[in-house]
């Protein structure tokens, strides 16, 4: 139980947005492999803060996958080498001792970088802020089995939604695109019958403001998916893109009740 | 003093009602006058953010997070209950008020509970009006699961990550509002302190955690909801940035912290790995349902789990307690794991871990349908433990989980400072001395959206509006001052300990002697520790970088880990205190003979509000009586 590892990082140091980054080179020797990556950061960490030195900032909270706080790229993959992974969740025993390591922050014009591989994502909230929402006040809500929603599209609409917002999908793309971020979003909502009244207001509403947060537009190379640690589908892109033309061809869009999504 | 609960009179049934019917109303046109703040995005604090914007009211959102999806509601996993009784098993409010109080040992206030248990129908009819995809039966009506410590199955779940799609159904909710104008969201910015006027809460200091900079934020009330504090030992299943800043400074000012002893260890969480380990990770009640818990019979049995026969593995839960078996609550469930393990049959590396296994259940379902239910979570327990739990079984033990105590409320949930409200788990009021599986989502969403709401209203109406201060007020400028020189002062130390290294010691230690069993001679040694461990803190910390002005994590760190320094000593006097076991409160000296929780009910039937004297000064302990009409006291019994 107590196998142990060497690894060389080569990790980005950028104390502040305007400043000038650079690379720098760590050895850590001896991680236990049953340690999580961020894990051996905190080591390293220590190691630096007792030596007198700057510890490397990084996000991270719930260290269990689902609170979308972590995320760096591992020699060039978002949340490193395993699929369908956050960071946090990724495990020292998958790597080799020897191995070397380079670690960037997310790159991308929307996400700039706040102090070494932290960088800021509040350009996703505001994309959700246009529209992505049921406009639903409390106290209105009929019976939750007054509205009846089949088992499989209930499964779908759970596939959009388990989307944790972490950035992997910008990170990986060539142009920096939140498509596929905003189109889980999207997707979501139009799944559901809940979703139907606002379905075209909204997919128009929050495609502009994606661009106008300064993310690229989508050349469907889909790394995004690939580098997604909730294994959301570019489907949602194809399905989004779909009402977003609808949308802005139908004349009175919001009033618009097609539901070829959902089929 | 006297604390009043303000708790109505008349029939349970009706008391909510009556309550709100006589409620002093805000017309729409003075509400927004009005500016709200509230602390905290998770499940309570978004939720009460969006309904109060919808009502009228100025609201100002404040999160350390860079996003409001980030809080920690997010991770949690198994479900919510709710008493719809969908099931038709008989299930209705009195019955999850009956679980809820029973399930909390009789530590509660029958009033908040019944209240909880009646609105919980609500939540679901809203969580699925926003959207959020709980599971379905084929037909397309909402599936339940069971929890533990009931008989009916009341729970309603998205897969593994309930918390997660109820957050985001309450935060687009706080988007919405945030689209309208009516709230405006302040992310990245860590609140330090309240700022009291004449003893009334009337605004906040926050730090911007990007520029460093310092500043209030005032208005007309604060809620908190910020969430609890099982950080305290250091390892638990709460995120990294989980604290107790908040309600702790909140605490100094003047609020009185409401059983802080009565803190959640779950059973099911995958055991420690090594000395890297920063935090422990929960596997879902709802894995109870279908895993049998058990542990070799012969001591030391060092056997492959698998070439271990059935005549010698000790299912424990189901031997000792043959009616609930292994859905006892959490306490029993934990206690029991420690025991055994005590007794040197644990297994795994550490002697430190029990075995949840799939192996019954997967012959009786299928692979697949075990896979559906819980997937995700077996799948998280692969990435973690490095083993398959379709084949070999999941190695779980007890962590901290969940606080029950929290700042004193009244029904209308403010606390006894008035103008601070307090929601969520960061308040004591509802799960006694344990918490039930899936009620922490319910009472954080119930008093969001439907309590504080309401109860806002008479403080607000009474006082009147345009009576807040301006970032100008003296006090207002004091407490800025204030925090301003504490952040110079962490600063300005040159030691040669991380932060982390002080919260790893006295965490540990409170996890020893302050965790799933106490006893005064463990309690009063490890005050001690304390107090060796602050005073070496505010001496031999070291904080790289030393700007002040730039996102500083290790700062951040700083400031979170000096209030843990203050606030265990807290909870040991409390744990001290409490001369019986309650719940999740196991004091080694007062035990049945079967050795489940022996209560005393003669002496310690009330709520321990404690007053701040200073640090390190002993604090005033003020007692709220608990009386119980509707049920009757009984040792608990889940056999």
């Amino acid at each position: 139980m107590s196998d142990t590892i060497n690894v060389t990082l080569e990790v980005w140091r950028q104390p502040g947005a305007k400043a000038q980054g650079r690379f720098e080179r760590y050895e850590m020797n001896g991680v236990s492999t049953h340690a999580s990556f961020l894990e051996m950061l905190d080591g390293l960490n220590e190691k630096l803060i007792n030596e007198g030195k700057e510890p490397i900032a990084f996000e991270h909270d719930c260290r269990e996958g689902i609170c979308g706080s972590c995320g760096f790229v591992i020699n060039g993959q978002a949340h490193g080498p395993d699929r369908g992974t956050t960071v946090c969740q990724l495990h020292m025993r998958r790597f080799k001792s020897g191995t070397h390591l380079v670690l960037e922050p997310w790159r991308a014009k929307a996400f700039p970088v706040v102090r070494d591989l932290m960088v800021d994502r509040t350009s996703f909230d505001k994309i959700q802020a246009a529209g992505g929402y049921n406009g639903v006040n409390v106290g209105n809500a009929p019976d939750a089995n007054a509205i009846l929603v089949g088992k499989e599209a209930a499964g779908e609409a759970f596939d959009a939604a388990a989307c944790i917002g972490c950035g992997a999908c910008v990170a990986a793309c060539k142009n920096a695109s939140a498509m596929l971020f905003t189109s889980a979003k999207v997707g979501h909502f139009a799944m559901l019958p809940q979703g139907q009244p606002e379905r075209y207001r909204r997919v128009a509403r929050m495609f502009d403001e994606m661009e106008a947060q300064g993310f690229g537009a989508c050349s469907w190379t889909q790394e995004c998916e690939a580098a997604c640690p909730k294994g959301i589908s570019v489907k949602w892109i194809s399905r989004g893109k779909r009402d977003y033309l609808k949308a802005k061809l139908v004349k009175d869009s919001g009033q618009s009740s097609d539901d070829g999504f959902a089929g | 003093m006297v604390l009043d609960s303000k708790t109505p009179t008349g029939p349970l049934e009706t008391r909510w009602t009556s309550h709100k019917g006589h409620i002093q109303l805000i017309g729409p046109i003075n509400k927004r006058k009005y500016h709200v703040i509230v602390v905290g995005t998770g499940l309570a604090g978004a939720s009460a953010a969006s309904t109060l914007a919808e009502l009228g009211y100025r609201v100002t959102v404040v999160t350390f997070h860079d996003s409001p999806r980030r809080a920690h509601s997010v991770a949690a996993q198994g479900g919510i209950n709710a008493a719809k009784n969908y099931q038709n098993d008989g299930d209705s409010v009195f019955r999850l008020f009956y679980d809820t109080i029973k399930g909390g040992d009789f530590r509660a206030r029958e009033s908040n509970v019944y209240r909880l248990a009646e609105v919980s129908a609500n939540i679901i009819d809203q969580a699925v009006a926003q959207g959020v995809p709980f599971a379905r039966e084929y037909g397309g009506t909402l599936a339940n699961r069971t929890f533990g410590g009931v008989l009916v199955s009341r729970t309603f779940y998205a897969r593994g990550q309930t918390g997660q799609q109820l957050l985001y159904g309450a935060v687009a909710g706080l988007m919405r509002q945030v689209d309208t104008g009516q709230v405006k969201l302040l992310p990245f910015k860590d609140m330090l302190d309240v700022i009291t006027v004449d003893g009334e809460a009337r605004g906040i200091v926050m730090r911007d955690l990007l520029d460093g900079k310092i500043e209030a934020l005032t208005g007309d009330a604060v809620v908190l909801a910020t969430g609890g504090y099982s950080n305290a030992f250091f390892l638990s299943t709460n995120a990294m940035k989980s604290n107790v800043t908040a309600t702790w400074r909140a605490h100094k000012k003047g609020a009185f912290f409401a059983n802080p002893c009565f803190t959640q260890i779950h059973p099911t969480c995958i055991p420690v790995h090594g000395d890297l380990q920063s935090k422990l990770t929960l596997m879902s009640e709802s894995l109870r349902n279908d895993g049998r818990v058990w542990v070799p019979r012969k001591k030391d049995d060092k056997r492959a789990p698998n070439d271990i026969p059935d005549a010698d593995r000790y299912y424990y839960l189901e031997e000792k307690y043959p009616t609930f078996g292994n859905m006892v609550p959490r306490d029993v469930a934990s206690r029991n794991a420690k025991y055994v393990c005590d007794q040197g049959m644990g297994v795994g590396a550490s002697g430190y871990a029990v075995y949840l296994d799939f192996r019954d259940a997967i012959a009786r379902l299928g692979r697949q349908a075990i896979s559906a239910k819980y997937g995700n979570l077996f799948e998280m327990y692969e990435k973690i433990a490095g083993e398959d739990p379709y084949k070999v079984p999941m190695r779980i033990y007890p962590a901290p989980h969940y606080t029950m105590g929290g700042l004193w409320v009244d029904y209308d949930l403010m606390s006894n400072m008035p103008g601070l409200f307090v929601l969520g788990e960061a308040n004591f009021s509802d799960h006694g001395a344990n918490r039930l599986g899936a009620s922490a989502l319910m009472q954080g969403l119930a008093d969001g959206y439907f309590v504080i709401p309401y109860t806002i209203g008479p403080y607000l109406s009474a006082r009147g509006p345009g009576k807040g201060i301006t970032n100008d007020h003296p006090e207002a400028k004091k407490a800025v001052q204030d925090a301003v020189d504490k952040t110079k002062r962490l600063l300005s130390l040159n030691g040669k300990r991380s932060v982390d290294s002080f919260h790893r010691a006295v965490g540990m230690k409170m996890l020893d002697k302050c965790g799933m069993s106490r006893s005064a001679a463990g309690l009063t040694e490890t005050i001690a520790f304390i107090r060796e461990q602050r005073a070496e803190f505010w001496e031999n910390v070291s904080i790289i970088p030393k700007d002040g002005d730039t996102a500083n994590q290790e700062l951040e760190k700083a400031h979170r880990v000096a209030d843990f320094l203050e606030f265990n000593e807290l909870m040991c006097q409390d744990a001290l205190a409490r001369n019986e076991s309650c719940g999740g409160h196991f004091r080694e000296e007062y035990q049945t003979p079967e050795g489940e929780a022996q209560r005393d009910d003669e002496n310690y039937c009330h709520v321990a509000a404690w007053e701040h004297r200073g640090v390190g000064e002993a604090p005033t302990l003020h007692k709220e009586p608990l009386t119980f009409e509707a049920v009757k006291l009984s040792q608990r019994s889940y056999k």
